[in-house]
């Protein structure tokens, strides 16, 4: 009898999990730093499963791992509440409302692509869409550089990029970090490897939707 | 067989997307040319599409490769290849490691990956002017007008610290009347 119990509950809060993140995802635009409120509000507030501080944990650790922010925290904190079926729950919350909007304006746009006036239209839009790289690129230097060798890491990437697979140039940062970390420590410098980052509204991704 | 190569590479992107959005748009560029899915300029529409939706880039460039590629069964593939080594990763660091962010390895990693993060954006920026004439040696009225419009982006988002929607949305009623 006990168990039948407890499996229910677990399914409760499965659907408990999904429907949290679900009514999220849309909302905040993509996620993000935007989510953290609306998380606090429902996982810290109205049900208390965590404490304020482990989601903002949550999020630090989400930053750090591959992926986008606001899925890694959301299957993150699925995991804490409700194991591997919580974390599972959570993350298809968090992505299946995205998922139907986008695929909703992917087949439209493959619909009317060839339509003039949506031609026109998409190649100024192609204008803008540099720009807003050009944005984000902008506002993540702004936070990565912080010192010379950060600097020269970013310069001498960017021609690398043009010859080299972007996925061996990600594998060579993470090799140049550890080895010029070494370096400084033996030269006996001392390096500020974590620039803290808490002021989320400055950060690129808080509006573009995406995790960094 | 199209589904598998689908399913593969967003796998390998799923791994390696650190800085999560602009940043993986150099590594699925790549790999969509490399297999002949879509040209750059198309892909330039699906960052437009994605970057319109909520959701993350990654994901979203994920699911619209995927559906342009193979139908919904091919959004599906992609969509579930890009999440699947988030999931991985998080059940393995949750179980084992508490806080990763605390361990120096990881932290002398950062030190060079961000850079790293910053210079794929800057790529992707590079590669999308160019494929798009907007860098170009055949100077016209048409690049100037672009030149112009990418301006105009540039100063609503960072000097007015416009939304990209409000931009891409108005960039297309700006180009319905300069250019058709």
């Amino acid at each position: 009898m006990k168990e039948v119990k407890t499996m229910k509950e677990e399914w409760k809060i499965f659907f408990q999990l999904f429907w949290i993140f679900f009514k999220i995802g849309p909302v905040t635009f993509g996620g993000g730093y935007a989510m953290i409120p609306l998380i606090e509000k429902e996982v810290v507030e109205k049900r208390k499963w965590l404490k304020s501080d482990e989601v903002t944990d949550v999020f630090a650790l989400s930053q750090t791992l591959p992926g986008t922010v606001a899925i890694n925290s959301a299957t993150f904190i699925g995991k804490r509440i409700g194991g591997i079926k919580g974390s599972i729950a959570a993350m298809l919350g968090i992505s299946l409302p995205t998922f139907f909007i986008v695929l909703t304006l992917g087949i439209l746009y493959f619909f009317i692509q060839d339509n003039p006036k949506v031609e026109a239209a998409f190649l100024s839009i192609r204008a803008s869409v540099v720009a807003i790289i050009a944005y984000a690129a902008i506002k993540t230097a702004k936070t990565a550089i912080i010192d010379k060798s950060t600097l020269g890491i970013m310069i001498a990437s960017i021609p690398l990029l043009f010859f080299i697979h972007p996925i061996f140039v990600i594998l060579l940062g993470a090799l140049t970090g550890i080895i010029f970390s070494l370096i400084k420590r033996k030269l006996g410098y001392k390096i500020e490897l974590d620039k803290e980052n808490n002021d989320y509204k400055n950060n690129p991704d808080y509006f573009m939707g995406a995790g960094i | 067989m199209v589904l598998w190569e689908l399913f593969k590479t967003f796998f390998v992107i799923g791994f390696v997307s650190f800085g999560g959005g602009y940043a993986m748009i150099p590594i699925i560029e790549t790999e969509v040319s490399q297999y002949g899915w879509m040209t750059t300029q198309q892909f330039t529409d699906v960052i437009a599409i994605a970057g319109m939706s909520p959701g993350p880039i990654a994901t979203n460039s994920a699911i619209l490769v995927g559906y342009s590629t193979a139908g919904i069964t091919g959004a599906i593939i992609s969509t579930l290849g890009v999440l699947l080594p988030s999931i991985i990763l998080i059940l393995i660091i949750a179980t084992f490691l508490k806080k990763i962010q605390n361990y120096p390895i990881f932290q002398s990693m950062f030190y060079g990956l961000r850079p790293i993060v910053a210079s794929l954006i800057i790529y992707a920026a590079l590669s999308f002017a160019l494929s798009n004439n907007l860098i170009t040696i055949n100077f016209s009225w048409h690049t100037v007008s672009l030149l112009f419009i990418f301006g105009l982006s540039l100063v609503c988002l960072l000097k007015f610290q416009w939304h990209p929607i409000y931009v891409i949305i108005l960039s297309g009623l700006v180009g319905v009347v300069l250019y058709s």
